[in-house]
């Protein structure tokens, strides 16, 4: 192989440590205009007026708009259903909500604007937490059921009906588990654990510069998913898709945040009210008030017979999905789905919601649903482990899915080693056994499956001189897909990697992609930039085959060169041969298409995502706090298209899901978010890097994409803070079973431990 | 001269004069990344606590974000546009590209200066000084492994060159 399987130098290097990389906010178009929104101040009130003559009368001042501006347009958005409005329509539902928008000459006067409009607010009583969303006569965050976006073929069961719970999952297999659990041959555990309110922190906010011209509009968008935004946006506007242009330029970390339409309607609309380019970039306290995890409440029963084996489990999953749905059902039902954790289950029940409260909207966020869930079950597992006397991971060993095996009936062939995965971490974790007082270890195994069904399509152009251009609208969000992407074409073209230029996400040029989402995209979007790739093969095959008079069959492609028999001559050569002219170029195309199933989510997942952690902590008694020696990372890639690439993906996984263990917590108080800003919620940093953090690759090319490749990125993510969770269980002797670990917690808990011990003492 | 809006702020950017009229409020980020185009140095937190906007003033390592532009008065102000010699990359912009110590880059012009300012204090530093250094500079995506690599790698390169004059 001359490009798969090497770390070649990334494609954006130069342009990234010379700080000629362009994103979104700094770029400026002639005559641009800068945009800032004003926000509610509660989390649920009705809308009595807005005045914003003031504003508009203020020099430097091109347009304010609030929702009354809105009228000729469908204003509201949102993937699955369209609940959520771009600016506030009669009443706001979260403390931070866009209610007006303001276009000025620059950024200073635009925020000067907001001061200047004054909005008469009647504040409601809002819903915070689960408990309140769920009361018997509870406000309704939505009183009348919102439409659906229609987007996903996948999401059933929305409910039309004016409840808080916005969409149910259910699933059962086997015997019913409740029978089950009142077996006396079997012990049952019941568990309840907590996930908090977590933001992306991705250091570069949202932005987005709008330019609307006539009858078309481009939008240069900080988005993960350019052709859903395009769809979006010409929905909202009544545009035909062509008329749309998405332009995606650097992004400054996503990590899911930047998943679906966020500023850009509001962006739009401006642009198209002041005839002028508008550009919006939010602050990093904005950001905290545009999107975060969503938090969950998960019980988890499990009946278990005295070999450790698990005969049934329930599991119900609450999560709290804020104000707007945006892609909350989805979360809840494919998260809600893979919520048994990685193992054969033969009685199994699943029940899972989405509910709705007067908080920052949940969006999707690296891991979709599947850390909450697994903080339930793999503390469990640590619980039966330590019950039947067994070791963690030998109790794993006993009951993790096997490759062939179905995690439900109908569902795909499971496509992983995971045995031999858990075999590495053993052997990754030496220190197993020799610990000192208070310290601790802990791990995770977790299951997650990819965006499915979906759809990407790339195209390859050979050039007269047999060098190539990619097109496709797979995101360079820092995961290195813009050289992935080129070492798969060059590969499969056998050409040098210099030859091969990528052009990303621009809805002008680039072929349809559903997402960079997923850990999909070197994989699926991947698979078709190889078939595209492959057809440009089979075409100058032919086209050699026409010239010289034989069978394409005969022909060959090699090392840029098509042969046959004794003739021979380069790409460039036949595409000069096809016309009798020089220039011709071969276009060729390539799609994956997920397939459907009759699978209880209704596309078949391509590959299944492992994430496999081990920790090391050690606790300070006297103060609760936490620190990590040692985080081991099994990732299970099938093949590493660059292996440098892939172990950065699977380190910034690891070090995200250690600030989610010890740190991350939006925290609200009176409606408020009181430390949504970057002093009071605090991220890992360069000084928490954990004496040893190592990621092993395991590479059994076992997965659908390009050269045996699968998905990564998301597995640690999934499995790290419950890992830190089980050491500091561990270490201490207590059942934390709720997130974060900050020192406060751990301290308390450590001290309920000691009293119970001393009373039971007396 | 000044006036009620602004003044004249004389500086160094990258070694070259630069003159112009700035408003007292007037932050050296903005001055950097609206009136001089310099948009390599980017913004997040605008708290002074992430690091991204860092630039160097007069080699020290200074927030952009929270640093009036008239504080950089007569000072040499050193962004990531000036590190690198046409296209001969600066011996620490190599070290990140060789070791992957970025990937989205948002936070890797700060990085970087910061980096050069650690390598003038503590040319050979360990890992605990450079985790102590570059705490203040948050990534979000690589979980700081291959920074640290990245440093370390730099600081050789320095060495070997530092010996070799
Ligand atoms: S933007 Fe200046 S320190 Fe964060
Ligand atoms: S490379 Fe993305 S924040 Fe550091």
């Amino acid at each position: 192989m001359r490009a798969v399987g090497q770390s070649v130098v990334r494609r954006d290097a130069a342009e990234k440590v010379t700080g000629r990389a362009v994103y979104v906010g700094d770029m400026k178009l002639p005559g641009m205009a800068y945009a800032k929104l004003l926000r509610s101040p509660y989390a649920r009130a009705r809308i009595v007026s807005i005045d914003t003559s003031r504003a508009c009368a203020m020099a430097g001042v091109l347009c304010v708009l609030t929702s009354e501006d809105l009228k000729g347009i469908d204003p509201y958005f949102g993937p699955v259903l369209k609940d959520q409005p771009i600016l506030a329509a009669g009443e706001v539902r979260f403390q931070g909500e866009p209610v007006a928008a303001v276009a000025a000459i620059d950024e200073r006067t635009a925020a000067a604007a907001l001061e200047r409009i004054e909005v008469v607010y009647d504040p409601l009583p809002a819903v915070m937490t689960l408990d309140e969303a769920l009361a018997p006569g509870a406000p309704l965050v939505h009183e009348t059921p919102p439409r659906a976006n229609g987007m996903f073929s996948d999401v059933k069961n929305l409910i039309a009906r004016a409840s808080n719970v916005v969409h149910e999952f259910h699933y059962q297999h086997g015997e019913p588990t409740e029978e089950l659990f009142q077996s006396p041959e079997l012990e049952t555990f019941d568990d309840v654990t907590t996930y908090p309110m977590i933001h992306h922190v991705m250091m570069e906010p949202y932005g987005c510069v709008a330019d609307w011209q006539g009858d078309q509009v481009t939008l240069h968008a900080a988005t993960q998913h350019p052709h859903p935004v395009r769809r979006d946006i010409a929905q909202i506007f009544g545009l035909p898709l062509s008329r749309v242009r998405i332009v995606v330029p650097y992004i400054g970390g996503a990590f899911g945040g930047k998943s679906y339409a966020k500023v850009e309607p509001i962006a739009a609309a401006l642009s198209r009210a002041c005839k002028l380019p508008v550009r919006l970039c939010l602050t990093a306290e904005e950001a905290f008030q545009t999107g975060r995890k969503p938090s969950a409440r998960v019980r988890v029963r499990t009946a278990v017979s005295p070999d450790g084996r698990i005969v049934a489990r329930h599991i119900e999953v609450y999560y709290i999905l804020g104000a707007y749905a945006d892609v909350g059902p989805r979360v809840t039902q494919k998260a809600g789905y893979t919520a048994l954790g990685p193992y054969r289950i033969p009685n199994a029940r699943i029940d899972a919601y989405g509910v709705y409260t007067n908080t920052v909207p949940a969006i999707a966020y690296r891991g979709y649903g599947v850390p909450q869930t697994a903080l339930a079950y793999e503390l469990q597992m640590d619980r039966i482990a330590r019950s039947l006397g067994v070791d963690p991971i030998e109790l794993r060993m006993r009951n993790v899915l096997r490759r062939g095996d179905r995690y439900t009936p109908s569902d795909s062939d499971f496509d992983a080693d995971l045995p031999g995965d858990l075999a590495e971490l053993r052997h990754g974790m030496p220190e197993r056994g020799s610990r000192g007082p208070w310290t601790g270890q802990g791990m995770a195994v977790t299951l997650k499956t990819t965006i499915a069904p979906s759809l990407s399509q790339a195209m390859v152009r050979v050039h007269a001189d047999g060098s190539a251009s990619l097109f496709t609208s797979t995101v360079e969000i820092g995961q290195g897909a813009k050289t992935a992407l080129a070492q798969i074409v060059a590969e499969t073209l056998d050409i040098d990697m210099a030859k091969v230029q990528v052009i990303l996400a621009d809805t002008a040029l680039t072929p349809y992609d559903q997402a960079t989402s997923s850990s999909r995209s070197t994989t699926l979007n991947g698979y078709a930039c190889q078939a595209a790739a492959r057809d440009v093969i089979r075409q100058l095959r032919d086209i050699a085959a026409g010239s010289w008079g034989v069978a394409p069959e005969a022909v060959k492609a090699e090392g840029g060169i098509v042969k046959a028999a004794d003739r021979q001559m380069s790409y460039g050569e036949a595409l000069d041969s096809l016309f009798g002219m020089t220039g011709a170029e071969v276009v060729g195309v390539g799609t994956y298409a997920g397939a459907m199933g009759n699978v209880p989510l209704s596309g078949i997942t391509p590959f299944w995502e492992i994430g496999l952690v081990g920790a090391t902590v050690e606790i300070d008694h006297d103060t609760g706090e936490t620190s990590v020696h040692e985080l081991v990372s099994v990732a299970d890639v099938g093949k590493a298209i660059n292996p440098a690439l892939a172990e950065a993906q699977d380190e910034g996984a690891v070090m995200m899901g250690l600030g989610h263990a010890l740190w991350e917590e939006m925290v609200y108080a009176d409606g408020q978010l009181v430390n949504g800003n970057l002093v009071d919620y605090r991220v890992a940093r360069m000084g928490d890097l954990p004496a040893r953090l190592e990621s092993i690759m395991v590479e059994n090319e076992d997965g659908p994409g390009p050269y045996g490749a699968k998905g990564i990125g998301e597995g640690a993510t999934c499995a790290v803070a419950t890992a830190v969770a089980a050491a500091v269980n561990q270490a201490a002797g207590i059942e934390i079973r709720d997130l974060p670990l900050h020192p406060e917690r751990v301290w308390r808990a450590l001290r309920d431990h000691a009293l119970t011990a001393q009373q039971e003492g007396k | 001269m000044s006036s009620l809006h602004g003044f004249d702020l004389r500086m160094q950017v990258n070694g070259q004069p630069v003159e112009l009229e700035v408003g007292y409020n007037e932050l050296l980020i903005d001055v950097l990344r609206d009136r001089l185009g310099l948009t390599g140095t980017k913004r997040s937190c605008d708290m002074e606590v992430c690091g991204v906007c860092t630039v160097l003033v007069d080699g020290q390592m200074v927030s952009g974000c929270t640093t009036l532009a008239w504080e950089a008065r007569g000072k040499n102000v050193e962004t990531i546009e000036g590190l690198a010699e046409g296209d001969k990359l600066h011996p620490i912009q190599e070290a990140f590209v060789e070791h992957n110590g970025f990937q989205c880059g948002f936070c890797t012009p700060g990085m970087i200066l910061s980096t050069k300012a650690l390598l003038k204090e503590y040319p050979q530093p360990d890992k605990a000084t450079i985790q102590w250094y570059l705490h203040g500079n948050i990534c979000r995506c690589t979980g700081y492994k291959k920074i640290i690599d990245s440093v370390e790698a730099a600081a050789q390169a320095q060495a070997q060159t530092a010996g070799a004059d």
